[in-house]
């Protein structure tokens, strides 16, 4: 079935099963790979996309769900907070394996557009459903910090 | 958008893929020059498709030896033998060259070697360099000359060329920061003279540097060279790579261990939109279709009949009960003897007696296994995070049908390993080489694990039992120890087992006790290699997983016994594991041991020590324990690894070794009823997340001028004897036996 689907800000067109979930629409399709499958079943976060600007896991979600809506990927990702974020990732050396970081970074975007100070507690609270097998989650948290410390408050908000 | 993938694809292609005739020059030159450690072959600039090295103009070559290639451009890249999974290899190795070449760091980039033996073979497996691979963290330690040599020669060919240019003695160059300079005035950066370089004689005689003299190597925030591209999603790997024309596979495999394939309908699996074929391979049922999300529907749908006559029918109950059994009985292997055990039980004034029982566990990381295979009549190429490249390519050909040197490997970065790409049968590369073959190579193929596949998909850190009896002397020394240990041998049955076994012993299964580690004189370690149809594997620190889970409990709980301090105790039993004590020394002092603030009362601080892979950690823990549930709120840990190369990427795998120790602490266990696996997915194989990782973590290294040693593996085994001894100083009474924690059940034994 052809859909039309908007990613990064530019229409997509595909013809796939409307059950597809847009992990593999996004992948396998549309050859961006930045997003990961990691589970299938929304368990670990790797898959981690902004619908409409929140934290979707892509992996269980249908294309047919997300049509006329905005999707943006870690190709995509281009808000002050995304970009603070992957700096802060750059200068702490948080990957190592780096197969779940584009879920971590998506996740945490999200977090600070809806709350540009977080705490430990509300880092670990947002950041809980995103698996690093590798464990750079004390990295994460301090990435974290270190990229709303340089976000003025306004400005992470959208 | 299939063309730009192509391009960005041959980027990740070895260096020297080259026409058969540079392929042939090349293995000549570099057979020739070969004596292990020697650095020779320098090749023209050949016709390197994959080479990112762009010519300046005519004539313009690069500097290309089997470890380095500097180009006109400027840029510095190091070849890369062993497999970036995370620990950081792309990064350390460069850096070791990078030093040797006085390179500026911003002008190095690190590519992935091919698989092509002995050169890029690993000299820790095998000197003669036979087996190109990476594990038992190995990756800087056989490197660390080799590349420093490939550094210091290269440095001379430029130094040498320019020397010829500015004709001035070769003595009064510098070099620094990738520009070579004279008094005279003159100057010239590595592109300007890599030409020219190309053209000096290879030297046979370098000088290595005084280590006081190392700027890079021990420079406290190198940056990765893989920071970036993981942090944009960019990092390509195996489940990412895009041929024209390629499918994807998914392998239905039998539901218990050694089943095989007695029928299959394949019609409505057929009948699914998208797939194209379903074909037998020796390990299952391959359904291949034009995308991931097809070739799932199309599994689901597909019928298949299991021969189980020979599977493994038996359930974790069943098996645990067997090795508590054969524990028991007199014909076990002795794997290590030291003095008169019967006589220091005699003399012992105290007795403790414990039995462990630790799980299989998966190592599930987070990229699930996939590669890709293009067959075509008389070539087979690998796209894999490929881990065992000369085992993958021997394997892969018997899938095939050719020979191993028709095999290419194109190495691309892990999402993880942990030990599970490292397979002695190649299990994830095999099937996409037979579906290759069963497809008749009419396209290239893309294998994807789902997770459940990988959950239950077998290769485990075996289950294992260990009965152990120590004995205290009057005045508080342990004078026997003896430890029965039951567990499968990773490498009995393998291509491995005539090289790595030693009289009937798997070390891997037996290494890391605490009579090998701690100065005991009377001692007695034996070995029961129980029949199991459960296939197993090295996961993240192998043998050391589970020795030093009961050796570091059963010490703890010795020095108690004793009534002496935990430090002090092991301290007194390291005089001849000098490394070990001194991390002890160190961890202990940093964690300010022996002052935990609300100490009793839910909280304790425990402390674990274990040398591995050559590096010698030790961790002090503190825990709060509260309604039976376990929080660690910090952890300091002291590594003595040789000298740190990349300081931050050691305090990285220490942090990283911490946090897959805790993960298979709290929550680790695949268990299986009557052979087939419980755990499916996350859900059920629970592992660490964000919240329970400890708050505060920092890391110490030791100080040290020796070679460096592992660090992606030693981090692991100390943390969970840590933690158990930790809950124990916690007041609340309970000896942890088993992983994971179950303080519930803990309590009432």
């Amino acid at each position: 079935m052809a859909l039309t689907l908007s990613v990064n800000g530019q229409p997509r067109e595909l013809d796939v099963d409307p059950q597809m979930p847009l992990l593999w629409a996004l992948r396998d399709h549309l050859q961006l790979t930045g997003t990961k499958f990691g589970c299938g079943m929304a368990l670990c976060g790797a898959c981690t996309v902004h619908v409409d600007g929140q934290p979707t896991r892509s992996c269980v979600t249908p294309v047919s769900a997300v049509q006329g809506k905005n999707i943006t990927t870690i190709e995509g990702l281009a808000t002050p907070a995304g970009k603070a974020l992957q700096n802060a990732w750059v200068e702490l050396n948080v990957p190592q394996c780096g197969y779940c970081q584009s879920g971590q970074i998506m996740s945490a975007a999200a977090l600070l557009a809806d709350n540009p100070r977080p705490s430990d507690e509300e880092i670990d609270a947002a950041m809980s459903g995103n698996i690093c097998r590798c464990a750079t989650y004390a990295r994460i948290r301090a990435a974290i910090h270190q990229a709303a410390d340089t976000l003025p408050v306004a400005v992470t908000k959208g | 958008m299939y063309f730009r993938r192509i391009e960005n694809l041959s980027g990740v292609l070895p260096a020297f893929e080259p026409t058969a005739f540079t392929r042939r020059t090349f293995l000549k030159l570099t057979t020739l020059a070969g004596t292990g450690l020697t650095l020779g072959a320098v090749l023209p600039a050949c016709s390197s498709g994959g080479s990112s090295s762009g010519t300046s103009g005519a004539g313009a070559e690069p500097l290309v030896t089997p470890f380095v290639r500097i180009a006109p451009d400027n840029t510095v890249t190091v070849i890369v033998k062993h497999l970036e999974a995370g620990q950081g290899v792309w990064t350390g190795l460069a850096a070791v060259v990078a030093e040797e070449l006085d390179a500026a760091w911003s002008q190095i980039r690190a590519e992935n070697a091919p698989a092509q033996v002995p050169q890029y073979g690993n000299l820790a497996f095998d000197p003669k360099g036979s087996v190109q691979g990476t594990g038992g963290s190995t990756a800087m330690s056989n490197s660390w000359d080799q590349l420093r040599q490939a550094g210091a020669t290269a440095r001379a060919m430029l130094v040498a060329a320019a020397a010829e240019q500015w004709n001035v003695p070769a003595a009064e160059i510098q070099v620094q920061d990738g520009v070579l300079s004279h008094a005279s005035g003159k100057r010239a950066t590595f592109g300007e003279l890599a030409s020219a370089a190309a053209r000096q004689p290879v030297p046979t005689n370098v000088t290595l540097k005084d280590p006081s003299q190392f700027t890079l190597i021990g420079r406290d925030k190198l940056p990765r060279l893989d920071s970036h591209a993981k942090s944009t999603g960019r990092q390509q790997f195996a489940i990412d790579v895009m041929l024209p024309g390629m499918m994807t596979a998914v392998v239905a495999r039998p539901p218990r261990f050694g089943g095989k394939v007695q029928s299959f309908d394949a019609t409505a699996a057929k009948a699914v939109p998208g797939v194209v074929d379903v074909v037998q391979i020796p390990r299952g049922v391959a359904v291949v279709a034009r995308d991931t999300w097809s070739a799932r529907k199309g599994r689901d749908a597909l019928k298949v009949t299991w021969d189980e006559s020979t599977a493994e029918q038996r359930g974790t109950p069943e098996l645990m009960a067997e090795y508590k059994r054969l524990a028991r009985q007199s014909d076990a292997l002795t794997a290590l003897k030291r003095g008169d055990v019967a006589a220091g039980f005699r003399r012992a004034a105290k007795v403790i007696e414990a039995e462990f029982g630790l799980p299989y566990l998966a190592h599930a990381p987070m990229e699930p296994l996939t590669a890709v295979c293009r067959l075509d009549a008389d070539r087979c190429e690998i796209w894999a995070g490929a881990q065992f490249h000369t085992v993958d390519q021997a394997n892969a050909a018997q899938a095939v049908g050719l020979k191993p040197e028709q095999v290419s490997i194109h190495t691309v970065a892990a999402g993880g390993t942990f030990g599970r790409r490292a397979t002695p049968d190649s299990d994830y590369i095999s099937e996409v080489a037979s579906i290759a073959k069963a497809t008749g190579g009419k396209y290239p193929v893309r294998l994807i694990w789902t997770r459940e596949d990988d959950i239950t998909g077998g290769r485990y850190r075996p289950l294992s039992y260990h009965r152990i009896r120590a004995a205290l002397s009057r005045d508080g020394k342990v004078i026997a120890y003896e430890q029965r240990l039951v567990g499968q041998s990773l490498i009995a049955g393998t291509p491995f087992e005539a090289m790595m076994m030693k009289d009937g012993i798997d070390p891997a299964a037996v290494e890391g006790n605490a009579a090998e580690q701690y100065d005991i004189p009377n001692a007695l370690v034996t070995w029961t290699n129980p029949k199991v149809g459960v296939p197993v594997l090295w996961w993240r620190s192998v043998g050391h997983t589970h020795t030093a889970f009961s050796k570091e409990i059963v010490i703890d709980e010795l020095a108690e016994a004793a009534g002496k301090d935990p430090v002090e105790f092991r301290l007194a039993m390291l005089e001849h594991h000098p490394r070990l004590a001194g991390v002890l020394k160190l961890a202990a002092e940093k964690a300010e041991w022996g002052k935990l603030p609300g100490s009793g009362n839910g909280r304790g601080r425990g402390v674990a020590v274990q040398e591995s892979f050559g590096s010698a950690v030790a961790q002090v823990v503190d825990v709060t324990v509260k309604d039976d549930r376990v929080t660690v709120d910090r952890v300091v840990c002291a590594v003595d690894c040789g000298i740190a190369v990349t300081p931050d990427v050691v305090r990285a795998q220490m942090e990283s070794g911490i946090g897959y120790g805790l993960a298979a602490a709290l929550h680790g266990k695949i268990t299986l009823t009557e052979g087939r696996v419980d755990q499916t997915n996350f859900h059920q194989y629970e592992v660490l997340r964000i919240h329970e990782m400890p708050r505060h973590i920092e890391v110490h290294i030791a100080p040290s001028t020796n070679p460096p040693t592992g660090v992606g593996e030693p981090g692991t085994p100390p943390i969970a004897p840590a933690v158990a001894n930790a809950i124990r100083a916690a007041a609340t009474g309970i000896k942890v036996r088993k992983l994971p924690f179950d303080l519930a059940e803990a309590r009432k034994a």
